[in-house]
């Protein structure tokens, strides 16, 4: 399991490193149009070939893996300081306000996420630019995407609230925020960690889901979800495997988080 | 009989007996993208209905897919009064129902009383509507019969082209048909059977029955990848319409199958909005309203790089509002606008702007940036629109691209106004202009860069609405034709709508298909059904 996890690391970590490096490594760039080799097969100038209006396709998987890898751990961040606040302040203080909050969790569980999320895009100002586009898309994720967190930790912080820990310290006279920040908030920690990663993937998919409908991140800027989307309409694999890239990234990146996940979910568990 | 003899006797029994296949058991096999909505001919308002109604039912005149002329089908001959309020039909003798009822003046009476019944709310009726008046129908003879129009109705008698004609007297209305083939199962969501029509009058030169073909199978399939599979697995006999991509991947594998038939009458255009009261800032509005910002963006668009690297060259740069595909109505004084950038930025230097660090600035100093948006899901316009964002950067205008999921886009263009530009596309069906009389008019719904005018707001509007009422009420073709000629050359000097490319015309017809001959009108492939046939080898081996 160890060996896996490390492997799993090493991965995340040089899949990072390379988008990080993405200016010096792949020097075209996500944007520059060459117009004269429209859906070109790989050469020494472009590694991966270039998509249907000429950009080069090993560009744009990097800058695109660099925005999903930078920006769904952001959203992951929003989406668990939100749960945190709502699901664990709820959960800690019980009573009514455990019940309020778990039906606003459920219902907000309810609705479809994916056309909450295009509506809600679809009323957003037009003249973004690309990079405001993605801020606001993960924003949107990270705000959206709270609820099923809020609900673990708010059970998580209702269990700590009755535990012997919590008592004595009541016992000592400690009340309050201070009883929430000094001893439920350390507690919840792992869930927080363990929620935070699980988070990730699930941003870098609902991102990935957007792109493909084409409501996603704004032209020219690339992610993986607008990556994915040079596959629809692909009859034959064999012809173009090179295409291929951008989903079997998605895939190495998707099974690298959930290596490291089981494993942190077996440490919280344990 | 000598070995020569006997094997000429063979391949002469051979090729009999592939005619007698052909005519007797082969079924030419084709997907609708949707269910159909109507088997109603004069109800027809969606593509998979207007394919039945193409199949099946028998019209008094003919729109020819190839020359696009009028020719006679039921009616022998017509004829329009001087007013256009009239028309007279010479009707065919000897014609029989499917069900094997004769064919009347009283059926066509019938059909046009019901067509122009406004409870019926047939689009196909509407085209005929020019006054408040009732419609009128007189028989003449029993082969002879005039319908009058409370007011000119111009191209009146293409107009006939999409009117199936009902039996007055049969019980099964929608299952009696003229045409060459008629409904004979429909499995909801699966597909329709079109079987020959025994009673079809028409014949071939030799005086064979038409149509050849047994029966025409449409299996209703939503999904264009399952569709183009199917047609390489051999299910299929042909694709009505493809995209490029399929197109191009099966020209890799089965060049012989794939055909162009050149531009089509589709277009593909942008424009900005110029609303009064949208919620835009006004120094954009005055951009959007500047003939001069309009022109020096459409010559800053590289349109043949958007037909080749876009469409893979299967499409034409755009030279105005009308399609050099539509023979007779297209302007052939106009030129398509060429991509000169140089020329666009001393245009722009004209109005007042002004190149500033690689940033257009406008002469109050704002940068010229501006969002555009397209529906999501169309890959090819969003294409076109990095294409054209990048083009329009070599300038310095900064422009967002924004796709919307369809029904919030058409809130945005139609109702709230609260866009700045947009891209999509025209689907013509009718070559006539008066279909585009809702989009001309300034009081037009359609008339997208400024909707529903109390009353024009630039001259130039106001001239095309002259011309184009002009051209409604005139009778004489010339008259018209140089009416609607100078629509278009206001339209390309205006620029109200940016014309980007018409999309060529895409088809796949398997090799077993004898006697296609693809063309750009719909039904692109189909369009002479009763003369196709299934070449008797391929049909054994289904």
């Amino acid at each position: 399991m160890r060996s896996a996890r490390t492997l799993a690391c090493v991965i995340l970590l040089v899949v990072c490193v390379l988008s990080l490096a993405a200016n010096w490594i792949a020097p075209a760039g996500y944007a520059k149009q060459f117009r004269e080799a429209p859906g070109a097969p790989p050469s020494t100038q472009h590694w991966l070939g270039t998509d249907e209006i000429g950009r080069d396709r090993f560009a744009r998987v990097l800058y695109g893996t660099r925005i999903s890898l930078l920006l769904a751990p952001a959203a992951a961040l929003v989406s668990t300081l939100l749960a945190a606040a709502l699901g664990g302040l709820a959960g800690y203080v019980g009573g009514i306000w455990l019940r309020l909050a778990t039906g606003f969790t459920d219902l907000f569980l309810s609705l479809p996420w994916l056309f909450l999320l295009i509506t809600i895009r679809a009323l957003l100002p037009l003249n973004a630019s690309p990079f405001v586009s993605v801020l606001i898309t993960f924003l949107i994720l990270g705000l959206l995407g709270w609820a099923a967190s809020a609900r673990v930790l708010a059970t998580g912080a209702h269990t700590l609230r009755s535990s012997d820990f919590v008592l004595q310290a009541r016992a000592s006279g400690v009340r309050g925020f201070r009883l929430f920040a000094v001893h439920v908030l350390p507690n919840l920690k792992p869930i927080l960690y363990a929620q935070f990663w699980i988070s990730i993937p699930v941003f870098i998919l609902s991102e990935a889901n957007l792109g493909i409908l084409g409501l996603g991140v704004a032209e020219p800027l690339p992610s993986w979800g607008g990556l994915l989307r040079e596959l629809e309409g692909m009859i034959s694999f064999r012809d173009e495997p090179w295409r291929l890239v951008p989903l079997i990234l998605l895939i190495v990146v998707m099974t690298s988080f959930q290596t490291l996940l089981s494993n942190e979910t077996e440490e919280v568990a344990a | 009989m000598s070995r020569r003899m006997f094997s000429r006797l063979l391949l002469c029994l051979s090729l009999l007996t592939g005619i007698t296949a052909a005519q007797d058991g082969t079924v030419l096999r084709f997907c609708l993208r949707a269910e159909p909505k109507t088997f109603d001919p004069l109800k027809v308002d969606d593509d998979s209905s207007l394919t039945i109604r193409y199949l099946t039912g028998g019209v008094l005149v003919r729109a020819n897919r190839q020359t696009q002329a009028l020719e006679p089908e039921l009616a022998e001959s017509w004829k329009i009064s001087k007013d256009a309020r009239q028309i007279t039909f010479k009707l065919r003798h000897g014609v029989r129902f499917s069900d094997d009822s004769p064919f009347s003046a009283e059926d066509v009476a019938y059909t046009v009383t019901r067509l122009m019944d406004p409870e019926l709310h047939s689009s196909t009726g509407d085209a005929f509507r020019s006054g408040n008046g009732t419609v009128t129908t007189k028989i003449l003879a029993p082969d002879q019969i005039a319908v009058a129009f409370s007011a000119p109705v111009v191209g009146l008698d293409r107009l006939f082209d999409q009117v199936a004609i009902l039996s007055a007297h049969s019980a099964k209305k929608e299952a009696t048909v003229l045409g060459p083939f008629m409904v004979a199962e429909y499995k909801p969501g699966a597909n329709i059977l079109l079987k020959r029509n025994p009673n079809y009058w028409k014949r071939d030169a030799q005086g064979r029955p038409l149509p050849y073909l047994d029966s025409i199978r449409l299996d209703i399939q939503p999904n264009r990848d399952v569709e183009v599979l199917r047609f390489r697995r051999g299910e299929l006999d042909l694709i009505n319409s493809i995209d490029t991509e399929y197109y191009d991947r099966l020209a890799a594998s089965q060049p012989a199958v794939v055909h162009d038939a050149g531009a089509s009458l589709d277009s593909e255009f942008l424009w900005f909005n110029q609303v009064a009261n949208a919620p835009i800032p006004a120094y954009k509005r005055s951009w959007f309203r500047s003939a001069s910002f309009r022109r020096a963006v459409s010559g800053a668009i590289n349109r043949d790089d958007l037909s080749r690297v876009v469409f893979n060259g299967h499409a034409q740069p755009a030279f105005g509002p009308v399609s050099p595909a539509n023979k007779f109505w297209f302007n052939s004084r106009l030129h398509s606008e060429l991509y000169k950038p140089e020329a666009a930025l001393q245009r722009l230097q004209g109005d007042g702007f002004r190149l500033q660090d690689g940033t257009l600035r406008d002469k109050d100093g704002n940068a010229v940036e501006f969002s555009i948006v397209t529906n999501a899901g169309n890959k090819y316009r969003e294409r076109m629109a990095v294409l054209i964002q990048e083009d329009l950067s070599k300038i310095g205008i900064k422009m967002n691209v924004v796709t919307l999921d369809f029904p919030s886009l058409i809130e945005r263009i139609a109702q709230k106004f609260n866009y700045e530009a947009a891209i999509l596309g025209f689907q013509n069906v009718d070559l006539d202009p008066n279909g585009q009389m809702n989009i001309w008019l300034s009081s037009a719904e359609n008339h997208a860069w400024n909707p529903q005018q109390q009353t024009p707001a630039t001259a130039w509007e106001g001239e095309i609405d002259r011309l184009m009422r002009e051209q409604a009420s005139a009778t004489d073709a010339k008259k018209r034709k140089a009416a609607f000629d100078r629509v278009q050359e206001i339209v390309v000097e205006q620029a109200p709508f940016i014309y980007l490319i018409n999309k060529d015309a895409l088809s796949a017809i398997s090799p077993s298909v004898a006697g296609a001959s693809p063309v750009i009108l719909h039904p692109q492939t189909y369009w002479n059904a009763e003369r196709l046939t299934i070449h008797s080898t391929t049909q054994a081996s289904r």
